[in-house]
């Protein structure tokens, strides 16, 4: 009895369900989705950004106050005696920091990733596969173990510094880690991969036939590359890039473990503010700000995709 | 020098070779050192004397490092459950359906989790969660690891609905199916390889993460990587190489399982 009443209730949901309309259905169906990722997605970016015009605690927290404290405190340090406000620039330090280093890791990720994607683009469907796979694993493991061994590497103990004084090159041990130098080969080490892949996707689809013809016209090698190679990947050039530079920018593990925590990127300050040094707003703030100039990044990017698109077609 | 002009390779670029040789070194000689130090008799990380499974089996008897990968599992198990349901739901919902006015903007709410960087989105929900108080411990963490493990589920479930024929759902539906039927019996199955990619995916995507869960989680919700950090904050020992290595270990296993699932699906 009970399971008779079971299925004729089945029956009438999945008749309700079907006779709605497609536009209805759909909603029902994104509904559950879209409620989580409010709730916990976006309602706690728009409270950070309250946050972020409010006055700090003093234990953490906030208080509801509204302030342009932070903000101000980004480029002025106020005197605690007399109130005055006078310029400083450590935290624009940090903040040139951040894109000087992202912007090196990209061109490095470039330098190295663009043979690498012609080179696996240029080998038999096999061997393509295999390489491709290699690359991959990478991009899709351990950020936080991956960075650790790179510690391992750049200790004053590691391999890197026995091969350098193994050649001669070095006498005693460089200090190599907790440097800039450390957090650059570490962004670089970290987001490889995501330049290699597009860079690849766009290369694999080039039809050769244009290569042979530029040869057939005289070209060497080096104008091919210029006006036929890069030009053709130049979607798959400017995705990777994009996608290097994001991560790198917003990183915290690198310059946190590679960096010993001295050298600090936004992502850094961000955290410290929330945590040791209890100033909620001023992080709230600097996230804002990294959030800011992620976007304006992303804009540019759809902006180009689009544009490039409308040419095509 | 370049061979004559008869055996011309046109594609070849001289030291191309090379750097990708550099590539791959750079991409998995870290790896290597860690794995293999791992296996050092000796409490050392830089000089090696004898193979030994001791820091493993020290590792696997440790309570923290126990309690640790539990949570971790049980995170990323419920989380990939979870966003892999919802992911199914909305792909079906912005595919399966005439174009409508703010898809556009669906997508961008989906994969908003993908452009957030992830620093925002840990001080962000830490945020959040404290002022609405809720306080569930591991239940934060699934919580939060669901939302950012939506868009990795949501990308390849959409792909394959998008690369998917509809005509066999418009038979079944000429057949008298309802929509609910034809998911059911025609729809689910060929798109099953999309959702197990999908769940693999958001699966190592939640057992990858360290910052946000580093914000969120409380004293008892510790994972993984939040332990392995703490560690390597403290000082290193072949320990946490191994703890590392496995870590590594299932997540390698697991991409590897989902990029032959993809290929298998493609020839």
């Amino acid at each position: 009895m009970a399971e008779r009443r079971d299925v004729v209730d089945q029956a009438t949901w999945v008749d309700r369900f079907s006779s709605l309309p497609a536009a209805r259905r759909s909603l029902i169906l994104l509904s559950p989705a879209f409620a989580l990722i409010g709730a916990f997605g976006l309602a706690p970016l728009g409270l950070i950004l309250v946050y972020s015009f409010l006055v700090p605690g003093t234990y953490g927290g906030v208080v509801w106050e509204l302030s342009f404290g932070a903000y101000i405190q980004f480029l002025f340090e106020r005197d605690i005696f007399d109130g005055t406000l006078t310029f400083h620039l450590s935290y624009l330090q940090i903040g040139a920091r951040s894109v000087i280093l992202a912007g090196l890791a990209v061109v490095g990720c470039l330098l190295i990733g663009f043979p690498t994607a012609y080179f696996i683009a240029t080998r038999p469907p096999g061997l393509r596969n295999v390489l491709i796979f290699l690359v991959t694993v990478p991009f899709w493991t351990n950020l936080l173990v991956r960075t650790f061994s790179m510690m391992l590497i750049l200790r004053d103990q590691g391999p890197l510094n026995s091969i350098l004084m193994g050649i001669g090159i070095a006498e005693k041990p460089l200090s190599l880690l907790y440097t800039d130098f450390a957090i650059g080969l570490g962004l670089l080490y970290s987001f490889l991969p995501f330049m290699v892949l597009p860079i690849y996707a766009s290369l694999e689809r080039i039809d050769f036939r244009l290569v042979e013809a530029a040869y057939d016209l005289y070209a060497n090698r080096w104008r091919v590359l210029q006006r036929i190679l890069i030009p053709l990947s130049l979607p798959g050039i400017a995705g990777g890039c994009f996608l290097v530079f994001i991560p790198s920018l917003s990183s915290f593990l690198a310059p946190d473990l590679l960096g010993g925590g001295k050298h600090l990127m936004i992502g850094n300050l961000i955290a410290q503010q929330f945590g040791t040094a209890r100033n909620w707003p001023f992080g709230a703030a600097a996230a804002m700000i990294l959030l800011s100039l992620v976007l304006i990044a992303l804009m540019i990017y759809a902006r180009q995709v689009a544009r490039r698109e409308r040419n095509v077609a | 020098m370049m061979a004559g002009p008869r055996t011309f390779d046109l594609k070849r670029y001289p030291g191309f070779g090379f750097i990708a040789a550099v590539c791959l070194g750079l991409l998995y000689l870290p790896l290597f050192v860690l794995v293999f130090f791992s296996f050092n008799e000796r409490r050392s990380v830089s000089n090696w004397s004898e193979f030994s499974l001791d820091w493993y089996a020290k590792a696997l008897a440790n309570d923290a490092i126990r309690q640790a990968a539990t949570n971790s599992f049980l995170v990323a198990t419920v989380a990939t459950i979870s966003a892999t349901i919802l992911a199914t739901a909305a792909a079906l919902a912005t595919t399966r359906v005439p174009r409508f006015r703010g898809l556009t903007g669906c997508y961008a709410v989906i994969n908003s989790p993908l452009m957030v960087p992830e620093i925002v989105t840990a001080v962000a929900l830490l945020s959040f969660l404290s002022l609405i108080g809720l306080e569930l411990g591991v239940g934060n963490v699934m919580i939060a690891h669901t939302v950012f493990c939506l868009p990795f589920a949501y990308l390849p479930i959409r792909a394959r609905l998008h690369g998917m024929d509809t005509a066999l759902e418009q038979a079944a539906a000429d057949l008298y199916a309802d929509p609910v039927q034809t998911f059911r019996h025609v729809t689910l199955p060929m798109l099953m390889p999309g959702i197990v990619a999908g769940a693999a995916l958001a699966f190592v995507i939640s057992l990858d993460d360290f910052i946000i869960t580093q914000m969120v989680a409380s004293a008892g919700a510790t994972t993984l990587p939040v332990y392995i950090y703490s560690q390597v904050r403290m000082g290193v020992t072949p320990e946490v190489n191994a703890v590392s290595s496995m870590l590594l270990g299932v997540s390698i296993v697991i991409v590897s399982l989902a990029v032959l699932l993809r290929k298998k699906e493609t020839t």
